[in-house]
């Protein structure tokens, strides 16, 4: 184990590096093309400046914790453990993973507030805040399904393609019937949602999964859990548009 | 003051975020696998981390992020920024512009510097993305070498930043959202039956692996901010949609990459046959 000042330095600057293109092109375009002066400059370096903070300080933290403990649960479980308990822990993990994602907390009261000056829903903070929380467990519902059918589909060997183009005639189905106002946020959603903490996880899973068994291969069964997971929650978030 | 009281809430907020997987895992170790967990303090003291550094980066985002994104979309459908010559274009041109604005119906051309915008960040944030390094080292191993790590990063940017300006024409032009999305699944439908079997649940997985925490809020509120700021145009109906072009297009540009250069090193392997008979 390197030492943990080294350790947390790194972290900080691959946070930066995350943050560095933005911002280069974005001076590009500043500087050449728009001449134009940034209102609020101040502000905006102080919170670039907390985004790389709260980056590095979320990342050091996950890699901490949740990482090695959740990755050798996702081991134990697959290697041994009831299919039941397999496919329940297969859902809390997605479930879970993706409530605490930091992209979709940040999306969903964003669309939120959209929704309230579109009209969809009232306009009180209380409405508001109800629907970014409706928005958002209806998505970590979607990737913990995603992240249960993704296992068995691996226990069972079945193929991806089949169960993806399945997918997508539900989504092309579901966007008939949806309302209009619904369509965007629940595309979007799938993007959203897989990141910073349910990739390495659902991977750790997958890849678990793949190599304990007999007969799998580990690349090619490994793979396809986050593809699941960026498809199910349009899928959701279009029948949570109908119901609200 | 209000700046720590306004922190202290969103940090109490984050909590409730992170408590779900706090207590899946907690709740997993003890009932299920029934063993003390190892190292517990440091485990705790990562979730207290985790939990710091959320709220950080959610104030962050509010104070910098989302307003960049904004500001840049204001900026570049400007009417003073894009009745400006370009490349000193006819003066015919601006004149026809210039009617056009007063009708406040623009034409889509003279946003040619958001797409532009949009491509070069689509472009940049993918290729420095680190998970796509781990995807593309991962399909140079399944495809036995013949899927070069570079090439592989090199077209799922393009897919991004193609993605990602094609999306922003459509916010321009309003043109409903599903049209192009399920067009996009007809492509990849298509190109699933003809590529290599060993990429394709890799190339799945691309499309969602691409887009990043500190990409999408960025995208997002460039969306909103074009939907705002064009006219004729709606927020909430057109504002959405450019983060699933994002993660849509790298599907189709990694199942393209793997068939090119699946046809590349049959041709070449053939050109060997043939000049070994000669």
């Amino acid at each position: 184990m390197k030492s943990p000042v080294v350790h947390f330095l790194k972290t900080i600057a691959s946070s930066a590096r995350d943050l560095a293109p933005i911002a280069v092109v974005i001076a590009c375009f500043q500087l050449f093309i728009l001449k134009q002066p940034i209102p609020n400059m101040d502000e905006i370096v102080i919170g670039s400046i907390l985004v790389v903070v709260g980056l590095t300080f979320f990342i050091y933290g996950l890699e901490m914790g949740l990482f090695p403990i959740g990755e050798s649960m996702a081991f134990a479980f697959a290697r041994k453990g009831s299919v039941f308990w397999l496919l329940v822990f297969a859902f809390c993990l997605g479930f879970g993973t993706t409530v605490a994602e930091p992209a979709l907390i940040a999306v969903s009261k964003k669309a939120a507030r959209i929704a309230a000056q579109g009209g969809v829903i009232e306009t009180t903070d209380m409405a508001i805040k109800q629907y970014a929380q409706g928005l958002k467990f209806t998505v970590a519902f979607a990737v913990g399904l995603a992240a249960t059918i993704g296992v068995l589909r691996i226990i069972k060997g079945w193929s991806i393609q089949w169960i993806i183009m399945g997918g997508y005639v539900l989504v092309v189905l579901m966007t008939i019937i949806a309302p209009k106002e619904i369509i965007g946020i629940a595309y979007d959603s799938g993007g959203v949602t897989t990141s910073t903490i349910t990739v390495p996880l659902m991977t750790a899973l997958g890849i678990g999964l793949a190599s304990s068994i007999k007969g799998r291969n580990p690349m090619l069964d490994g793979f396809g859990l986050i593809a699941l997971a960026s498809l199910t929650p349009i899928i959701f978030v279009m029948m949570y548009g109908m119901l609200y | 003051m209000g700046e720590l009281k306004e922190f202290f809430w969103t940090f109490l907020h984050t909590i409730t975020d992170v408590l779900p997987i706090a207590g899946i895992i907690f709740g997993f170790q003890f009932f299920v696998i029934r063993k003390k967990i190892p190292h517990l303090k440091r485990v705790l003291t990562g979730f207290f981390y985790v939990v710091l550094g959320l709220a950080l980066f959610l104030q962050g985002l509010e104070d910098a992020l989302f307003p960049i994104g904004k500001m840049m979309a204001a900026q570049l459908t400007d009417p003073a920024f894009i009745n400006q010559p370009l490349f000193g274009m006819s003066a015919g041109l601006i004149e026809g512009t210039e009617a056009i604005a007063q009708n406040l119906e623009a034409h889509w051309i003279q946003y040619f510097w958001v797409y532009v915008f949009a491509f070069t960040i689509g472009f940049s944030t993918t290729i420095a993305e680190p998970s796509l390094l781990a995807v593309a080292i991962k399909a140079n191993e399944v495809s036995g070498g013949t899927i070069g790590i570079w090439g592989l990063r090199i077209s799922v940017a393009l897919g991004v930043a193609f993605g990602i300006s094609l999306g922003s024409w459509r916010i321009v032009t309003g043109l409903p959202l599903h049209w192009f999305i399920i067009t996009g699944y007809i492509i990849v439908v298509i190109q699933t039956f003809y590529s290599p079997k060993l990429i394709i649940p890799l190339a799945y997985d691309s499309g969602g692996v691409t887009t990043s925490t500190v990409t999408v809020p960025i995208v997002a509120a460039l969306g909103i901010g074009l939907a705002s700021h064009v006219p004729g145009r709606s927020e909430l109906l057109d504002g959405f949609g450019l983060i699933a072009f994002a993660s849509l297009f790298p599907i189709i540009s990694v199942l393209a990459y793997a068939q090119l250069s699946e046809w590349y090193g049959k041709r070449k392997i053939k050109e060997k046959e043939c000049s070994e008979q000669l």
